[in-house]
């Protein structure tokens, strides 16, 4: 199983260039993948509908005890197969589409890609490897809305989709590593059987919403259900795929996954029951407002997905049994309509719903394709899709919530979903013939299998719907209710109230296709022409984080070097006096200095000297004045017995100071570039450091000194090194690395200057 | 005696961060200077001054006769003043080399490697 989640990213890694060499094969070879692991699935079935789920472990990173662990469940048999099924459509049909694209290759990886990353997190056995996962699926989204990343459009709705749903992904793996935490585990089976310490826990409300930050924004909810119709950009089998089938239900996926874990509260109801409610209305609303029919698609994808939302909210048995139909039937008939709408931009060059009429005659399989898928949209018998809708009116109406409210509502966007399956799938082909698709041209017969195929297995699920509820949907429902279940579907439950609702909707539905044109013309005309995108509160909010950041850079990197510097030196300063002060200042009084006349005066110069360097206005006399300190501080040495340290200080003082004034007439003039104000500003600055640095020695010179290390150079100086010179034993021989590294360093500056020089003198010889 | 120097080190240290913050470039090797001797002096004084002998073993004796200076401060400055001199005389030749290039002495207009200003440089 491992090999069979991974295969898809090797394959990925020899798409381009089989393409390349071979594109014919390659294209007739790559559905082949999918197929196959579509029946390495089927495979598992009867152990996983018996409740054993496969169980794979291998270690990743052993030393932070991270497992690459997949868990093959009634749930992620039923999301294993949809993505290797739809996966399998989408592979046959790409080719065809694309038309020999040399980009073919490139899409291809990523979509071999997006399916190992898909069969990874919805198998993921624990949350590090679902998170993974969770991420690659994004990523691989990102790439492929950016497909055509020539266009400007493409590129913005890729990097919207990327930055919402990475945000999300954020907020999941925060929440992923709470729920770890309090639970003690990151396994997927030890956290599905701590339910009741999860929703007792202090932390459920953080993880809760942390959870749901990371489904909302996948799956498309309201508020942040504006990327998805911008995700349109992508190319048609793309959008199919991902943004209807499988990559936007990883949502619904984790609300399904943790419902053991995290449902059964009120909070639970109300968030997501809620949100889901919402999102379906806006999204139906807004479907039947467009006239381009993948953004029509894509809103009524947005309010399927609400619906499923709220189905899992409200979380009673038979809200999930319906939620997990919805998610079989909308993936089969959402896919065969997204891949009807790409064969009819192919084959007649539009994809706007006023222009398309008539087609059935001149596209009869793509016509039979798009009715069927239709006709389970509108929840017609005998199709699947009339089961599923029975069975949401069912589990709402006995809803412990708000029953009648909610049915309300969903009878509303259920009739908006017919008015989009009326517009989609029917308008098209029905009617007038079209009077300007001057492009038509006769489709490939993959175009018209691939969307066929999905919307035939709807029929035969309708006719006969208890061949896959054993084996596929009772696992499922059963692992999202975390109790055994008894489903038995049919296609007719008598004359019940679910049938009048369904009646109900059919004329909700049939009402709004007929007077729509009205209603539309009742709008403002900048509605008319669709194109709602939703998105200005994200544009808003993007442009204000680059402004935050464009400020913020203008702050903290102005290229000045000097407010680096005081950044630098003020912060250590003022962790030093923070510090000074917590250990509760000087310990104990210092004693009135009492020194010779001698010491004063070497204290004197060297104050003198500095001062003068800092207040003169002469280049030479800052030089002198800088000597003077220089020598200054050769008289403390050998004043305290560090005959050595003076002489050399003697040296070095008297060499640098023939240096700076070779160069000094080279150099500019003391000029008084700042305003008083910062002279100011600055003196206070310096002073305050100055009289920490005072602090922190009155605060070394308190503590008593230690015996250290400098008695065993006084002893071992002679005896083991033979030398009577303390100070020169210890630079070349206890410490002669050191001392190695100073001259080495000094050989670098040495270079440096050298270089310098020689640079200038060809800038010379240049001119 | 070791609090006057103290004190020494804190007019040093002050004058030199005074100085590395002007925006006249030429300063700035001032400040560095001046920084450089505040921080031997400081090393100095923490090993505390004691008026004794360099830290020499005569002849004819196995140790220094206390009482004996420390050699360890001593040893540690004396590197720091070598490599003192070295930044500082690669910092000279830095400035004197971005003064010709630039053609400007204020930090604040060193934004870029190109010349600003004609009139500034002589090279």
């Amino acid at each position: 199983m491992l090999l069979a989640v991974l295969c898809g990213f090797v394959a990925a890694l020899f798409a381009p260039l089989g393409f390349r060499r071979f594109p014919l094969w390659a294209g007739r070879f790559a559905p082949l993948l999918p197929l196959g692991l579509f029946l390495f699935f089927l495979s598992h079935i009867g152990p996983v509908s018996r409740g054993e789920p496969v169980v794979v472990t291998a270690p990743w990173i052993p030393s932070l005890g991270i497992d690459f662990a997949l868990y093959l469940d009634g749930l992620g048999m039923l999301f294993a197969l949809l993505v290797t099924g739809i996966g399998f459509l989408i592979f046959l049909y790409t080719p065809a589409y694309l038309g020999g694209d040399r980009r073919q290759g490139t899409l291809f990886a990523w979509l071999f890609a997006f399916m190992a990353a898909m069969l990874g997190t919805t198998l993921a056995g624990n949350l590090i490897t679902l998170f993974v996962f969770w991420e690659l699926t994004g990523l691989c989204s990102y790439l492929l809305i950016g497909f055509d990343h020539e266009a400007e459009g493409s590129r913005s709705a890729a990097l919207q989709a990327l930055l919402v749903t990475g945000g999300g992904g954020l907020a999941l793996l925060a929440g992923f590593l709470l729920l770890g935490g309090v639970v003690g585990s990151m396994e997927l089976p030890v956290l599905l059987a701590s339910g009741d310490l999860v929703r007792n826990h202090p932390l459920y409300l953080p993880i809760l919403l942390l959870l749901l930050g990371g489904a909302f924004t996948k799956s498309a909810q309201f508020p942040f259900h504006f990327w998805l119709p911008n995700a349109m950009a992508a190319p048609t089998p793309i959008s199919a795929y991902l943004h209807s089938a499988t990559m936007v239900k990883l949502g619904i996926y984790l609300l399904a996954r943790f419902s053991p874990v995290l449902a059964g509260t009120e909070l639970w109801l109300a968030l997501v029951a809620g949100v889901g409610g919402l999102t379906m209305l806006v999204g139906g609303i807004l479907a039947v407002l467009e006239h381009d029919l993948k953004r029509i698609l894509a809103w009524s994808t947005v309010s399927a997905l609400g619906i499923l939302t709220l189905l899992l909210g409200v979380g009673t048995p038979a809200a999930i049994t319906a939620a997990i139909l919805l998610l079989l039937t909308h993936a089969l008939y959402k896919s065969s309509l997204f891949l009807v709408a790409g064969a009819l931009d192919h084959g007649a060059g539009s994809r706007d719903t006023r222009q398309l009429g008539g087609l059935a005659r001149r596209m009869p399989w793509l016509a039979v394709a798009a009715i069927l898928a239709a006709l389970a949209m509108a929840g017609l018998p005998p199709l699947f899709g009339f089961i599923t809708k029975e069975s949401i009116y069912a589990a709402l109406f006995l809803s412990p919530w708000e029953p009648l409210l909610l049915t309300g509502l969903m009878l509303a966007a259920n009739g908006l979903m017919v008015t989009v399956a009326v517009i989609t799938g029917l308008g098209p082909f029905l009617g007038k013939g079209a009077p300007a698709l001057a492009a038509y041209h006769p489709l490939p017969p993959t175009l018209w299998l691939a969307p066929l195929l999905p919307a035939a297995l709807g029929l035969l699920l309708g006719l006969v719907p208890n061949m896959v509820a054993p084996l596929l949907l009772r696992p499922a429902i059963a692992v999202v209710q975390a109790a055994p279940v008894n489903t038995v579907l049919a296609l007719w439950h008598g004359f019940n109230f679910e049938l009048l609702l369904s009646a109900a909707t059919l004329v909700v539905g049939l009402l709004i296709v007929l007077s729509r044109r009205r209603l539309l013309a009742l709008l403002p005309a900048s509605w008319q022409e669709g194109g709602f995108t939703q998105d200005g509160g994200f544009v808003l909010l993007l442009r204000a984080l680059l402004r935050g950041a464009r400020l913020q850079t203008i702050i903290v990197q102005n290229g000045r070097l000097r407010y680096y510097l005081m950044a630098t030196i003020g912060v250590a300063m003022g962790s030093m006096g923070l510090t000074f002060l917590e250990s509760g200042g000087l310990p104990g009084s210092l004693a009135w200095p009492s020194g010779y006349l001698h010491e004063w005066l070497a204290a004197g110069i060297i104050v003198a000297g500095a001062l003068t360097v800092t207040v003169t206005d002469s280049r030479l006399g800052a030089v002198v004045a800088l000597g003077t300190v220089g020598y200054g501080v050769s008289l403390v040495y050998i004043l305290y017995g560090a005959p050595d340290l003076a002489m050399t200080q003697f040296c070095i003082e008297t060499l640098a100071i023939v240096l700076f004034v070779l160069v000094l007439y080279r150099l500019p003039l003391f000029t008084l570039l700042s305003t008083p104000v910062v002279r100011l500003r600055d003196a206070c600055m310096a002073a305050a450091i100055g009289g920490l640095m005072t602090l922190l020695m009155f605060y070394v010179l308190a503590q008593p000194l230690v015996p250290h290390v400098s008695d065993f150079f006084l002893a071992n100086s002679l005896p083991a090194a033979h030398g009577r010179n303390v100070v020169n034993v210890i630079l070349v021989d206890f410490r002669a690395l050191d001392t190695l590294g100073e001259i080495v360093v000094l050989a670098v500056a040495a270079l440096g200057v050298f270089g310098l020089m020689q640079s200038r003198r060809s800038d010379g010889e240049g001119k | 005696m070791e609090s006057v120097f103290a004190v020494v080190v804190g007019i040093l240290y002050a004058t030199g961060l005074y100085l590395m913050v002007r925006r006249s470039i030429v300063k700035t090797i001032f400040g560095l200077a001046l920084l450089g001797n505040g921080a031997n002096l400081l090393i100095f004084t923490v090993g505390r001054l004691s008026a004794g002998r360099p830290p020499y073993v005569p002849i004819g004796a196995l140790e220094p006769l206390p009482p004996v200076a420390d050699p360890l401060p001593q040893a540690l400055i004396l590197t720091a003043i070598v490599i003192g001199f070295g930044v500082q005389a690669f910092a000279l030749v830095l400035i004197k080399q971005v003064f010709q290039t630039v053609g400007s002495d204020d930090v604040d207009e060193m934004t870029t490697t190109d010349r600003i200003a004609d009139d500034g440089g002589q090279g």
